[in-house]
């Protein structure tokens, strides 16, 4: 058993949060604050590989694995929660799915301007009404000759005002429950398609967050993705990718909250002592090291499954459960040992604070993700073969 | 075009750690990197084969660990990298550090151009690359802000030098040897693909044998600097509190100050 990164993984690590230091950090703040997103940062990461990081360089992509993606994700949100939620949608939501799920024609067609940023895409499953409960939906696809007719709306759709491209899910067959869903691929511009922003959102503030209208919006039969039906077990495997990302992005926010909170308690003196001389401040750091590598151990075990191609529905709810409230838990006792400093925007763990809430609520709740976890050892789940599963990590293939 | 880097591989100075006796760096002290200088010098040489083509070389004396940082070059995209290693090299001064690279430029090949940081941010003299174009007999260019003109044909280059009141033109026949500031460009990250081909190179290793020198000339044997390092002495502050009425109070401080010759 290797738990060490491989070289080429550390030289990732390394360009990454690079990356993150340099080009993100500096602005980041600032987006946060007046709410706006970071749309000079696209072609930044476009130009890095970052937007096809793990898709095949036949596509496009950079053709690295799956661990690659972790590692990128993490040094995104050591930074700021939001960018990497552009990785986790534009590519887990959007550009994965295509290639797991989308015939030699879709993924030779739309793969290699995602993985160059020429497009962006989003994902559309959560509705007004219809969350965690994807059978609520009451998106319609009505078929008509060639073509569909898309009607429904879209809420807290990160992306959706920046977003070329749209995977959208809606109901083909009326009182199928999850069986009535397929994927859509739609494109700005369409007739019926419009997009918004919402406003007021408690963290993530630099993410562009907001809702996808459509009203008979005509999708040609060549962007179905999939089967008719089988959107909800589309939907299920995008997230299988992204919560991935979500919980290596856990990682690096409590990388950051664990680096600042260490450099202001030993510089910060009360009782004639650094802060970090206390008791109860070493408790808290030392937990917060303990969630890093509790969640980073998870994290590498999921991007180890992926690159084997073994299915990882359970392990990456798991890793996205335990990592995003270890964050939530990790970002508040920075601020803790911050003080009233750290209450104050003045540091940047007050941004992580609010950033880590909104992970604990999407991708699944934390209590989704415990009720998965609860029917899979009592045997309630079993999780069966899917018609198209993403198939293993091989370095010959994905580089030539 | 055949162009040369000179990197050096140094402490990262915004992740010190351990130290010993207070000055020298312990061997545990702290992350190596690329010299950050250095980065710009490879920047520059990699856009220089992007306008001229050609081949850039990388040289970098240091230990094993050094090889992380000619990696680095690698992914950024140079052609070439080469360590030159030997247990004999410890302890080099600047001197004699010029006379090893110089027998490994010798053994590179024919180069139109050298190039290196303006200094390293751990000895921060700017010595070796003036000791290395001495020892080669070319012209040197030291902080190099911009590069108007660089022609292989002509075998000339128009640079400038940013001084601290003004900004110098200069021209000079090539080869030659520059030195750049980090006004000179942005350096890139190393790219994915270049990640990939860097993380598979084998990074061969010129010892001194491979370049034909002796153990007496480098190393401490070889060096004609020796340092003796002493820490400022710490000075201890004393308050005193003049009291009484402002203006006498000013009379006294002043008075005082004449005393203490601060005035």
């Amino acid at each position: 058993m290797d738990f060490e990164l491989s070289e080429e993984h550390k030289m990732i690590e390394k360009m990454v949060y690079d990356f993150a230091r340099n080009e993100i950090l500096p602005i980041i703040k600032e987006h946060d604050r007046n709410g706006t997103f970071p749309h000079e940062l696209l072609p930044k990461m476009a130009a890095q590989g970052f937007l096809g990081i793990c898709l095949p360089v036949k596509y496009d992509g950079a053709g690295m694995d799956f661990i690659s993606l972790g590692i990128l994700s993490e040094g995104m949100e050591w930074a700021d929660s939001s960018v990497r939620e552009t990785i986790a949608v534009h590519l887990g939501l959007h550009a994965l799915p295509i290639f797991q799920w989308g015939t030699d024609e879709q993924k030779d067609r739309f793969l290699p301007a995602l993985a160059v940023g020429e497009h962006i895409g989003c994902f559309g499953l959560t509705e007004p009404g219809a969350g965690s409960d994807v059978a609520a939906m009451e998106s319609r696809a009505r078929k008509e000759g060639d073509h569909y007719l898309v009607s429904g709306e879209k809420m807290w759709i990160t992306l959706s005002d920046v977003a070329d491209r749209f995977l959208v899910f809606a109901k083909t067959q009326q009182d199928a429950g999850t069986r009535g869903l397929t994927a859509f691929l739609m494109e700005r511009g369409w007739d019926g398609l419009t997009t918004g922003t919402i406003k007021g959102k408690m963290g993530v503030k630099a993410s562009n967050t907001g809702w996808i209208n459509m009203d008979n919006v005509p999708v040609p039969e060549s962007h179905r993705l999939g089967e008719e039906g089988e959107g909800f077990k589309i939907a299920m495997s995008c997230l299988d990718n992204a919560r991935y990302t979500v919980a290596a992005g856990a990682v690096g926010l409590m990388k950051f909250c664990l680096e600042a909170s260490i450099d202001y308690a030993k510089q910060r003196v009360t009782f004639g002592h650094p802060i970090a001389d206390h008791q109860l401040v070493k408790q808290m750091i030392a937990q917060m090291k303990q969630r890093i590598d509790l969640g980073e151990l998870q994290v590498r075990r999921v991007g180890w499954l992926k690159n084997k191609g073994v299915r990882n529905t359970r392990e990456t709810s798991m890793a996205k459960w335990f990592c995003t409230e270890a964050a939530f838990a990790t970002a508040s006792d920075a601020v803790q040992v911050h003080g009233a400093y750290g209450f104050s925007d003045e540091y940047d763990v007050e941004r992580h604070l609010r950033n880590s809430k909104s992970a604990v609520i999407y991708e699944g709740t934390s209590q989704i993700h415990q009720l998965l976890q609860a029917d899979y050892v009592l045997g309630n789940r079993v999780d069966k073969p899917l018609r198209c599963p993403m198939p293993a990590y091989d370095p010959d293939i994905w580089q030539s | 075009m055949n162009i040369i880097v000179l990197m050096k591989q140094t402490p990262d100075t915004a992740q010190l750690s351990g130290t010993v006796d207070g000055f020298k760096l312990s061997e545990y002290g702290g992350p190596r990197i690329v010299n950050p200088w250095d980065e710009y010098a490879i920047e520059t040489a990699i856009q220089m084969r992007e306008t001229h083509d050609g081949k850039v070389t990388v040289l970098c004396m240091g230990k094993e660990e050094a090889k992380d940082a000619l990696k680095t070059a690698l992914a950024m995209g140079v052609d070439e990298a080469v360590l030159i290693s030997d247990p004999a090299m410890e302890g080099s001064d600047s001197l004699a550090t010029a006379h090893i690279l110089v027998a490994a430029i010798r053994k590179t090949g024919d180069f139109d151009i050298l190039i290196g940081g303006r200094a390293a941010i751990d000895g921060n003299m700017s010595a070796t690359a003036v000791q290395v174009a001495a020892l080669l007999d070319i012209p040197q260019i030291s902080y190099v802000a911009d590069l108007i003109e660089v022609n292989p044909d002509a075998k000339t280059i128009k640079a400038v030098r940013l001084l601290e009141k003004a900004r110098e033109t200069v021209t000079s026949t090539l080869p030659a040897m520059i030195t750049v500031v980090k006004e000179i460009n942005e350096p890139r990250y190393p790219s994915l693909i270049g990640i990939r081909k860097a993380a598979r190179a084998e990074v061969p290793v010129w010892n001194l044998t491979d370049l034909g020198l002796d153990a007496s000339e480098v190393g401490m044997a070889g060096s004609r600097v020796t340092w003796q390092v002493e820490l400022p002495t710490v000075r201890e502050a004393q308050v005193e509190i003049i009291e009484g009425p402002p203006a006498e109070a000013a009379k006294k401080l002043i008075d005082r100050l004449l005393e203490e010759k601060v005035i």
